[in-house]
Protein backbone atom coordinates (compact mmCIF):
# COMPACT_ATOMS: atom_id res chain seq x y z
CA UNK A 1 0.00 0.00 0.00
CA UNK A 2 0.61 3.57 -0.21
CA UNK A 3 1.16 5.11 2.89
CA UNK A 4 -0.82 8.16 4.15
CA UNK A 5 0.37 11.79 3.09
CA UNK A 6 2.52 13.17 5.42
CA UNK A 7 4.79 16.24 5.60
CA UNK A 8 8.58 15.59 6.45
CA UNK A 9 11.46 17.01 8.05
CA UNK A 10 15.33 16.53 7.59
CA UNK A 11 16.75 17.58 10.55
CA UNK A 12 20.57 18.56 9.96
CA UNK A 13 21.15 18.37 14.07
CA UNK A 14 19.58 17.05 17.08
CA UNK A 15 17.86 19.82 18.35
CA UNK A 16 16.68 20.75 15.20
CA UNK A 17 14.63 17.10 15.38
CA UNK A 18 13.63 17.73 18.73
CA UNK A 19 12.52 21.22 17.52
CA UNK A 20 10.68 19.71 14.02
CA UNK A 21 8.81 16.89 17.38
CA UNK A 22 7.73 19.85 19.19
CA UNK A 23 6.03 21.43 16.79
CA UNK A 24 4.53 18.59 14.92
CA UNK A 25 2.74 17.52 18.01
CA UNK A 26 1.64 14.20 18.57
CA UNK A 27 1.42 13.14 15.24
CA UNK A 28 5.26 13.39 14.91
CA UNK A 29 7.01 10.65 14.22
CA UNK A 30 11.31 10.28 14.21
CA UNK A 31 12.69 8.29 10.90
CA UNK A 32 15.69 6.35 11.50
CA UNK A 33 17.09 3.78 9.24
CA UNK A 34 13.16 3.15 8.39
CA UNK A 35 13.04 -0.47 8.29
CA UNK A 36 10.56 -1.00 10.56
CA UNK A 37 8.80 2.28 10.28
CA UNK A 38 8.03 2.37 6.77
CA UNK A 39 6.50 -1.43 6.92
CA UNK A 40 3.99 -0.04 9.11
CA UNK A 41 3.43 3.77 6.78
CA UNK A 42 2.80 1.26 4.29
CA UNK A 43 0.58 -1.36 5.58
CA UNK A 44 -1.24 1.70 7.21
CA UNK A 45 -0.63 0.70 10.82
CA UNK A 46 0.15 4.35 12.00
CA UNK A 47 -0.32 7.41 10.08
CA UNK A 48 2.10 10.08 11.43
CA UNK A 49 1.19 13.73 10.04
CA UNK A 50 5.22 14.61 10.29
CA UNK A 51 7.90 12.41 9.64
CA UNK A 52 11.40 13.99 11.64
CA UNK A 53 14.29 12.58 9.94
CA UNK A 54 17.30 11.86 11.69
CA UNK A 55 18.87 9.45 9.50
CA UNK A 56 21.33 12.32 8.33
CA UNK A 57 22.41 13.61 11.61
CA UNK A 58 26.48 14.03 11.95
CA UNK A 59 26.65 13.62 16.01
CA UNK A 60 23.87 10.56 15.31
CA UNK A 61 26.24 8.48 12.83
CA UNK A 62 29.51 8.26 14.71
CA UNK A 63 31.01 5.87 17.15
CA UNK A 64 33.02 7.59 20.03
CA UNK A 65 35.66 5.69 21.96
CA UNK A 66 35.29 6.77 25.56
CA UNK A 67 37.90 4.99 26.57
CA UNK A 68 35.85 2.20 29.10
CA UNK A 69 32.49 2.48 26.63
CA UNK A 70 32.22 3.35 22.92
CA UNK A 71 29.02 5.98 22.69
CA UNK A 72 27.71 4.71 19.24
CA UNK A 73 25.77 7.55 17.48
CA UNK A 74 21.71 6.29 17.38
CA UNK A 75 21.92 6.56 13.86
CA UNK A 76 25.00 4.34 13.34
CA UNK A 77 23.73 1.90 10.81
CA UNK A 78 23.49 -1.61 11.92
CA UNK A 79 26.26 -2.94 9.19
CA UNK A 80 28.70 -0.22 10.08
CA UNK A 81 28.22 -1.66 13.81
CA UNK A 82 29.14 -4.68 13.06
CA UNK A 83 31.78 -3.97 10.69
CA UNK A 84 33.47 -1.39 13.17
CA UNK A 85 36.98 -2.44 14.64
CA UNK A 86 36.61 -1.09 17.60
CA UNK A 87 33.00 -2.07 18.08
CA UNK A 88 34.37 -5.66 16.60
CA UNK A 89 37.73 -5.71 19.50
CA UNK A 90 35.69 -4.10 22.41
CA UNK A 91 32.20 -5.05 22.08
CA UNK A 92 32.48 -8.43 20.07
CA UNK A 93 28.77 -9.29 21.40
CA UNK A 94 27.31 -6.84 19.34
CA UNK A 95 29.18 -6.90 16.47
CA UNK A 96 28.66 -10.84 16.36
CA UNK A 97 24.66 -10.00 17.53
CA UNK A 98 24.14 -7.26 14.67
CA UNK A 99 25.69 -9.86 11.57
CA UNK A 100 21.90 -11.63 12.55
CA UNK A 101 19.93 -9.09 11.94
CA UNK A 102 17.51 -9.16 9.30
CA UNK A 103 19.68 -8.80 5.69
CA UNK A 104 22.57 -7.09 4.01
CA UNK A 105 19.92 -4.56 2.11
CA UNK A 106 17.96 -4.11 5.61
CA UNK A 107 21.66 -3.75 7.67
CA UNK A 108 22.23 -0.96 5.36
CA UNK A 109 19.78 1.24 6.47
CA UNK A 110 18.33 0.09 9.47
CA UNK A 111 20.11 1.50 12.51
CA UNK A 112 21.59 0.58 16.27
CA UNK A 113 19.48 3.23 17.55
CA UNK A 114 16.45 2.60 15.79
CA UNK A 115 16.19 -0.85 16.74
CA UNK A 116 16.44 0.42 20.28
CA UNK A 117 14.08 2.87 19.93
CA UNK A 118 11.55 0.59 17.93
CA UNK A 119 11.98 -1.82 20.74
CA UNK A 120 10.14 -5.23 19.10
CA UNK A 121 10.57 -7.94 22.08
CA UNK A 122 12.10 -10.10 18.84
CA UNK A 123 14.75 -7.67 18.54
CA UNK A 124 18.26 -8.64 18.69
CA UNK A 125 20.02 -5.97 19.12
CA UNK A 126 18.10 -4.46 22.61
CA UNK A 127 19.29 -7.93 24.03
CA UNK A 128 22.32 -6.93 23.70
CA UNK A 129 22.09 -3.20 25.47
CA UNK A 130 20.20 -5.16 28.13
CA UNK A 131 23.18 -7.85 28.63
CA UNK A 132 25.64 -5.16 28.68
CA UNK A 133 24.34 -2.88 30.87
CA UNK A 134 23.98 0.02 27.95
CA UNK A 135 23.24 3.76 28.51
CA UNK A 136 20.80 5.69 26.35
CA UNK A 137 21.49 9.38 25.76
CA UNK A 138 17.95 10.75 24.72
CA UNK A 139 17.00 14.53 23.69
CA UNK A 140 13.97 16.33 24.22
CA UNK A 141 13.04 20.19 24.77
CA UNK A 142 14.48 20.21 28.24
CA UNK A 143 18.16 19.35 27.30
CA UNK A 144 19.56 15.77 27.50
CA UNK A 145 19.17 13.11 29.90
CA UNK A 146 20.52 9.37 30.90
CA UNK A 147 18.74 6.35 30.75
CA UNK A 148 19.86 2.92 31.58
CA UNK A 149 19.10 -0.11 29.79
CA UNK A 150 17.21 -1.69 32.43
CA UNK A 151 14.52 1.60 32.98
CA UNK A 152 14.91 2.26 29.01
CA UNK A 153 12.87 -1.10 27.58
CA UNK A 154 9.37 -0.61 29.29
CA UNK A 155 6.70 -2.60 27.47
CA UNK A 156 6.29 -4.37 24.08
CA UNK A 157 7.27 -1.25 21.64
CA UNK A 158 7.75 1.07 24.41
CA UNK A 159 11.19 2.66 25.60
CA UNK A 160 11.63 5.60 28.14
CA UNK A 161 11.96 8.11 24.52
CA UNK A 162 8.80 10.27 24.98
CA UNK A 163 7.38 11.33 21.70
CA UNK A 164 8.60 14.79 21.50
CA UNK A 165 12.33 13.30 22.19
CA UNK A 166 15.12 11.70 20.12
CA UNK A 167 17.39 8.84 21.17
CA UNK A 168 21.03 10.14 20.32
CA UNK A 169 23.38 7.66 21.12
CA UNK A 170 23.74 4.28 22.94
CA UNK A 171 26.51 4.12 25.34
CA UNK A 172 27.44 0.37 25.61
CA UNK A 173 30.55 -0.57 28.21
CA UNK A 174 33.39 -2.79 27.06
CA UNK A 175 33.98 -6.03 28.80
CA UNK A 176 37.60 -5.86 28.95
CA UNK A 177 39.95 -9.06 28.85
CA UNK A 178 39.12 -12.68 29.38
CA UNK A 179 35.79 -12.55 28.16
CA UNK A 180 33.85 -15.15 25.78
CA UNK A 181 30.74 -13.99 23.83
CA UNK A 182 28.26 -15.61 21.51
CA UNK A 183 24.27 -15.40 20.56
CA UNK A 184 22.14 -18.11 19.92
CA UNK A 185 18.97 -17.38 17.67
CA UNK A 186 16.24 -19.82 16.91
CA UNK A 187 14.00 -18.90 13.78
CA UNK A 188 11.82 -20.21 11.86
CA UNK A 189 13.44 -19.49 8.21
CA UNK A 190 16.96 -17.53 7.50
CA UNK A 191 15.96 -14.21 7.44
CA UNK A 192 13.16 -14.58 10.24
CA UNK A 193 13.38 -12.38 13.65
CA UNK A 194 14.22 -15.00 16.66
CA UNK A 195 11.57 -17.26 18.16
CA UNK A 196 14.29 -17.21 21.13
CA UNK A 197 17.12 -15.67 21.39
CA UNK A 198 20.35 -15.36 24.04
CA UNK A 199 22.65 -13.19 24.48
CA UNK A 200 25.61 -14.18 26.63
CA UNK A 201 29.12 -12.68 27.69
CA UNK A 202 31.26 -14.93 30.00
CA UNK A 203 34.86 -14.74 31.87
CA UNK A 204 36.65 -17.35 32.72
CA UNK A 205 39.21 -17.64 34.77
CA UNK A 206 41.32 -20.56 35.22
CA UNK A 207 38.49 -23.00 34.65
CA UNK A 208 36.17 -20.95 36.91
CA UNK A 209 33.45 -18.79 35.59
CA UNK A 210 33.91 -15.31 36.98
CA UNK A 211 31.63 -13.14 35.68
CA UNK A 212 28.29 -14.09 33.06
CA UNK A 213 25.64 -11.20 31.43
CA UNK A 214 23.10 -13.34 29.89
CA UNK A 215 19.96 -11.39 28.39
CA UNK A 216 17.54 -13.21 26.79
CA UNK A 217 14.95 -12.36 23.07
CA UNK A 218 11.39 -12.66 22.59
CA UNK A 219 10.88 -14.07 26.11
CA UNK A 220 8.38 -10.93 26.83
CA UNK A 221 7.97 -7.52 26.20
CA UNK A 222 11.14 -6.61 26.87
CA UNK A 223 14.62 -7.87 26.41
CA UNK A 224 15.26 -10.09 29.79
CA UNK A 225 18.35 -10.23 31.80
CA UNK A 226 18.66 -13.97 33.29
CA UNK A 227 19.82 -12.86 36.62
CA UNK A 228 19.19 -16.08 38.12
CA UNK A 229 21.21 -17.98 35.69
CA UNK A 230 24.01 -15.52 35.56
CA UNK A 231 24.20 -15.89 39.84
CA UNK A 232 24.14 -19.98 39.33
CA UNK A 233 27.08 -19.53 37.35
CA UNK A 234 29.39 -17.32 38.99
CA UNK A 235 31.91 -19.03 41.30
CA UNK A 236 30.90 -22.17 39.58
CA UNK A 237 33.58 -24.36 37.26
CA UNK A 238 33.08 -23.75 33.36
CA UNK A 239 31.58 -26.92 32.39
CA UNK A 240 28.73 -28.58 30.46
CA UNK A 241 27.42 -30.00 33.53
CA UNK A 242 27.70 -26.71 35.58
CA UNK A 243 26.42 -24.67 32.70
CA UNK A 244 23.08 -26.77 31.95
CA UNK A 245 22.56 -26.83 35.47
CA UNK A 246 22.70 -23.14 35.66
CA UNK A 247 20.55 -22.91 32.43
CA UNK A 248 17.80 -25.11 34.19
CA UNK A 249 16.65 -21.15 35.63
CA UNK A 250 16.93 -19.50 32.45
CA UNK A 251 13.12 -18.99 31.97
CA UNK A 252 12.37 -18.10 35.75
CA UNK A 253 10.39 -14.88 36.35
CA UNK A 254 10.12 -14.26 31.94
CA UNK A 255 6.38 -13.68 30.29
CA UNK A 256 7.16 -15.44 27.09
CA UNK A 257 3.88 -15.27 24.75
CA UNK A 258 2.43 -18.20 22.77
CA UNK A 259 1.88 -17.38 18.76
CA UNK A 260 1.66 -19.13 15.72
CA UNK A 261 4.98 -19.51 15.69
CA UNK A 262 5.68 -21.07 19.25
CA UNK A 263 3.98 -21.24 22.31
CA UNK A 264 5.04 -20.22 25.88
CA UNK A 265 6.02 -23.69 26.95
CA UNK A 266 7.87 -24.27 23.87
CA UNK A 267 9.90 -20.98 24.52
CA UNK A 268 10.48 -21.21 27.91
CA UNK A 269 12.33 -24.65 26.77
CA UNK A 270 14.03 -22.97 23.92
CA UNK A 271 15.51 -20.18 26.14
CA UNK A 272 16.83 -22.93 28.47
CA UNK A 273 18.66 -24.91 25.77
CA UNK A 274 19.86 -22.15 23.73
CA UNK A 275 20.97 -20.26 26.97
CA UNK A 276 23.11 -23.71 28.05
CA UNK A 277 24.68 -23.34 24.33
CA UNK A 278 24.90 -19.67 24.01
CA UNK A 279 27.07 -19.74 27.71
CA UNK A 280 29.29 -22.65 26.63
CA UNK A 281 30.12 -21.63 23.34
CA UNK A 282 31.00 -18.00 25.38
CA UNK A 283 33.41 -20.30 27.69
CA UNK A 284 34.74 -21.74 24.44
CA UNK A 285 33.88 -25.53 25.41
CA UNK B 1 5.87 18.43 -2.52
CA UNK B 2 9.50 18.46 -2.31
CA UNK B 3 11.86 18.95 -4.99
CA UNK B 4 15.22 15.59 -4.93
CA UNK B 5 18.03 14.97 -7.27
CA UNK B 6 20.02 11.94 -7.92
CA UNK B 7 22.02 9.89 -10.19
CA UNK B 8 20.24 7.16 -11.47
CA UNK B 9 22.00 4.73 -13.74
CA UNK B 10 24.99 7.38 -14.73
CA UNK B 11 22.40 10.06 -15.44
CA UNK B 12 20.93 13.16 -13.69
CA UNK B 13 17.41 12.83 -12.41
CA UNK B 14 15.36 15.33 -10.74
CA UNK B 15 11.88 15.80 -9.93
CA UNK B 16 9.07 16.90 -7.77
CA UNK B 17 7.24 14.38 -5.17
CA UNK B 18 5.14 13.92 -2.48
CA UNK B 19 7.38 12.91 0.93
CA UNK B 20 5.19 9.49 1.34
CA UNK B 21 5.77 8.59 -2.58
CA UNK B 22 8.26 4.99 -2.14
CA UNK B 23 11.63 5.45 -3.76
CA UNK B 24 10.62 2.15 -5.81
CA UNK B 25 7.65 4.31 -6.91
CA UNK B 26 9.71 6.92 -7.78
CA UNK B 27 11.81 4.98 -9.98
CA UNK B 28 8.96 3.14 -11.77
CA UNK B 29 6.07 5.40 -12.54
CA UNK B 30 8.28 8.52 -12.17
CA UNK B 31 11.12 7.79 -13.89
CA UNK B 32 9.82 5.01 -16.12
CA UNK B 33 12.48 2.36 -14.73
CA UNK B 34 10.03 -0.70 -14.34
CA UNK B 35 13.05 -3.39 -14.42
CA UNK B 36 12.85 -2.74 -10.45
CA UNK B 37 9.46 -4.88 -9.50
CA UNK B 38 7.74 -4.65 -6.00
CA UNK B 39 7.05 -8.45 -4.90
CA UNK B 40 6.08 -7.50 -1.46
CA UNK B 41 4.46 -5.05 1.07
CA UNK B 42 6.40 -6.10 4.07
CA UNK B 43 9.67 -5.48 2.81
CA UNK B 44 10.52 -9.38 2.68
CA UNK B 45 11.22 -10.22 -0.67
CA UNK B 46 14.23 -8.27 -2.05
CA UNK B 47 12.59 -8.22 -5.57
CA UNK B 48 13.09 -4.23 -5.36
CA UNK B 49 16.96 -3.98 -4.48
CA UNK B 50 18.53 -1.66 -5.85
CA UNK B 51 22.05 0.26 -5.61
CA UNK B 52 22.23 3.44 -3.50
CA UNK B 53 25.59 4.76 -3.02
CA UNK B 54 26.73 1.56 -4.00
CA UNK B 55 24.75 -0.92 -1.24
CA UNK B 56 22.27 -2.66 -1.71
CA UNK B 57 18.60 -1.20 0.07
CA UNK B 58 15.12 -2.44 -0.57
CA UNK B 59 13.84 0.40 -2.81
CA UNK B 60 10.36 -0.16 -1.45
CA UNK B 61 11.68 0.94 2.18
CA UNK B 62 12.88 3.81 1.61
CA UNK B 63 11.40 7.05 1.08
CA UNK B 64 11.89 9.15 -2.29
CA UNK B 65 13.08 12.16 0.06
CA UNK B 66 15.69 10.55 1.61
CA UNK B 67 17.03 9.24 -1.32
CA UNK B 68 17.65 12.93 -2.33
CA UNK B 69 21.64 13.72 -3.38
CA UNK B 70 22.51 10.18 -4.21
CA UNK B 71 23.49 7.59 -6.55
CA UNK B 72 21.24 5.14 -7.79
CA UNK B 73 21.84 1.67 -9.61
CA UNK B 74 18.89 -0.31 -10.44
CA UNK B 75 18.87 -3.32 -12.57
CA UNK B 76 18.72 -1.29 -15.73
CA UNK B 77 22.36 0.21 -14.98
CA UNK B 78 24.01 -2.98 -14.02
CA UNK B 79 25.68 -3.63 -17.12
CA UNK B 80 26.58 -1.28 -20.23
CA UNK B 81 23.60 0.34 -22.21
CA UNK B 82 21.49 -1.94 -24.06
CA UNK B 83 23.85 -5.19 -22.51
CA UNK B 84 23.70 -7.44 -19.99
CA UNK B 85 26.62 -7.78 -17.09
CA UNK B 86 28.51 -10.06 -15.81
CA UNK B 87 26.37 -11.16 -13.00
CA UNK B 88 23.16 -11.02 -15.50
CA UNK B 89 25.13 -13.38 -18.33
CA UNK B 90 25.97 -16.05 -15.22
CA UNK B 91 22.23 -15.74 -14.62
CA UNK B 92 20.87 -16.62 -17.70
CA UNK B 93 24.06 -19.10 -18.23
CA UNK B 94 23.17 -21.18 -15.30
CA UNK B 95 19.20 -21.22 -15.34
CA UNK B 96 19.58 -18.88 -12.16
CA UNK B 97 15.56 -18.08 -12.91
CA UNK B 98 12.57 -19.42 -13.66
CA UNK B 99 9.30 -16.72 -13.90
CA UNK B 100 12.54 -14.08 -13.71
CA UNK B 101 10.14 -11.50 -11.03
CA UNK B 102 13.17 -11.77 -7.91
CA UNK B 103 15.85 -11.49 -10.81
CA UNK B 104 16.63 -8.02 -10.45
CA UNK B 105 16.57 -8.29 -7.22
CA UNK B 106 18.84 -11.09 -6.63
CA UNK B 107 21.22 -9.92 -9.53
CA UNK B 108 21.50 -6.84 -7.63
CA UNK B 109 21.75 -8.11 -4.34
CA UNK B 110 24.85 -10.46 -5.90
CA UNK B 111 26.47 -7.48 -7.28
CA UNK B 112 26.28 -5.95 -3.53
CA UNK B 113 27.60 -9.00 -2.34
CA UNK B 114 30.41 -9.67 -4.91
CA UNK B 115 31.83 -6.32 -4.43
CA UNK B 116 32.45 -6.94 -1.10
CA UNK B 117 33.41 -10.73 -1.51
CA UNK B 118 34.75 -11.49 -4.88
CA UNK B 119 35.09 -15.01 -3.42
CA UNK B 120 32.02 -16.17 -1.45
CA UNK B 121 31.68 -19.52 -0.37
CA UNK B 122 28.66 -21.19 -1.31
CA UNK B 123 27.22 -20.99 2.58
CA UNK B 124 28.66 -16.95 2.38
CA UNK B 125 26.17 -16.53 -1.40
CA UNK B 126 23.11 -18.06 0.91
CA UNK B 127 23.61 -15.70 3.51
CA UNK B 128 24.07 -12.63 1.62
CA UNK B 129 21.02 -13.15 -0.62
CA UNK B 130 18.80 -14.33 1.97
CA UNK B 131 16.92 -10.65 2.11
CA UNK B 132 15.73 -12.27 -1.52
CA UNK B 133 12.76 -14.28 -1.90
CA UNK B 134 12.59 -16.90 -4.85
CA UNK B 135 9.52 -18.99 -5.25
CA UNK B 136 10.56 -20.58 -8.41
CA UNK B 137 14.20 -22.08 -8.61
CA UNK B 138 14.94 -23.53 -5.12
CA UNK B 139 18.03 -21.50 -5.16
CA UNK B 140 20.36 -23.81 -6.33
CA UNK B 141 20.67 -22.08 -9.62
CA UNK B 142 20.65 -18.70 -8.01
CA UNK B 143 24.07 -19.83 -6.06
CA UNK B 144 25.85 -21.40 -9.82
CA UNK B 145 24.93 -18.18 -11.31
CA UNK B 146 26.80 -16.02 -8.37
CA UNK B 147 29.62 -18.20 -8.47
CA UNK B 148 30.17 -18.14 -11.94
CA UNK B 149 29.78 -14.50 -11.88
CA UNK B 150 32.58 -13.92 -9.38
CA UNK B 151 34.61 -16.42 -11.26
CA UNK B 152 34.67 -14.36 -14.41
CA UNK B 153 34.66 -11.19 -12.26
CA UNK B 154 37.93 -12.30 -11.02
CA UNK B 155 39.11 -13.24 -14.05
CA UNK B 156 39.83 -16.99 -12.96
CA UNK B 157 37.99 -18.22 -15.87
C1 LIG C 1 12.38 -8.07 6.50
C2 LIG C 1 12.90 -7.55 7.81
C3 LIG C 1 13.57 -8.40 8.68
C4 LIG C 1 14.04 -7.93 9.90
N1 LIG C 1 14.70 -8.80 10.73
C5 LIG C 1 15.16 -8.37 11.91
C6 LIG C 1 15.84 -9.25 12.80
O1 LIG C 1 16.05 -10.42 12.52
N2 LIG C 1 16.25 -8.76 14.01
C7 LIG C 1 16.06 -7.46 14.36
O2 LIG C 1 16.48 -7.08 15.45
N3 LIG C 1 15.45 -6.59 13.53
C8 LIG C 1 15.00 -7.02 12.33
N4 LIG C 1 14.37 -6.12 11.49
C9 LIG C 1 14.17 -4.73 11.93
C10 LIG C 1 15.37 -3.87 11.61
O3 LIG C 1 16.45 -4.23 12.45
C11 LIG C 1 15.06 -2.38 11.81
O4 LIG C 1 16.12 -1.72 11.22
C12 LIG C 1 14.94 -1.89 13.23
O5 LIG C 1 13.96 -2.58 13.96
C13 LIG C 1 14.52 -0.43 13.26
O6 LIG C 1 15.57 0.41 13.01
P1 LIG C 1 15.44 1.61 11.98
O7 LIG C 1 16.64 2.45 12.13
O8 LIG C 1 15.15 1.08 10.66
O9 LIG C 1 14.21 2.40 12.61
P2 LIG C 1 12.91 3.04 11.96
O10 LIG C 1 12.18 2.05 11.17
O11 LIG C 1 13.27 4.31 11.30
O12 LIG C 1 12.11 3.39 13.28
C14 LIG C 1 11.55 2.39 14.12
C15 LIG C 1 10.90 3.08 15.33
O13 LIG C 1 11.90 3.68 16.15
C16 LIG C 1 11.72 5.09 16.20
N5 LIG C 1 13.08 5.68 16.08
C17 LIG C 1 14.02 5.36 15.16
N6 LIG C 1 15.16 6.03 15.40
C18 LIG C 1 14.92 6.81 16.49
C19 LIG C 1 15.72 7.75 17.25
N7 LIG C 1 17.00 7.99 16.94
N8 LIG C 1 15.14 8.36 18.29
C20 LIG C 1 13.83 8.11 18.64
N9 LIG C 1 13.05 7.24 17.98
C21 LIG C 1 13.58 6.60 16.93
C22 LIG C 1 10.79 5.45 15.06
O14 LIG C 1 10.01 6.58 15.36
C23 LIG C 1 9.94 4.20 14.94
O15 LIG C 1 8.92 4.22 15.89
C24 LIG C 1 13.87 -6.57 10.26
C25 LIG C 1 13.20 -5.70 9.39
C26 LIG C 1 12.71 -6.17 8.18
C27 LIG C 1 11.99 -5.24 7.27
S1 LIG D 1 9.01 -5.26 -2.75
FE1 LIG D 1 10.63 -4.50 -1.59
S2 LIG D 1 11.13 -6.13 -0.32
FE2 LIG D 1 9.39 -6.89 -1.38
S1 LIG E 1 12.49 -17.05 -10.67
FE1 LIG E 1 10.41 -16.89 -10.05
S2 LIG E 1 10.60 -15.98 -8.11
FE2 LIG E 1 12.63 -16.40 -8.60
Amino acid sequence: MIPSAFDYVRAGTVDEAVAALVAGGEDAKVLGGGQSLIPVLRLRLNNPSLIVDVSTVDEMRSIVDEGSSLLIGAAVTTDAVMKDAGVQADIPLLAITAATVADRAIRHRGTFGGSCAHADPAGDLPTVAQALDAEFVIAGPGGRRTVAAKDFFLDFFTTAVGPDEVLVAVRVPKLGAGWGVNYQKFQRTAQAWAIVGVAAAVKTEGGTITGARIALTNMGATPIRASSVEAALIGGPATIEAIKAASASAADGTKPTSDTHATADFRSHLARVHTARAVAKAAGI
Amino acid sequence: MMHISATVNGTHRMGEVEPRLLLVHWLRENLGLVGTPIGCDTSNCGACTVLLDGQSVKSCNMLAVQADGSNITTIQGLGPEGEMGTIQKAFKECHGLQCGYCTPGMVTAAADLLAENPDPTEEEIREGLHGNLCRCTGYHNIVKSVQLAAAEMRGAK
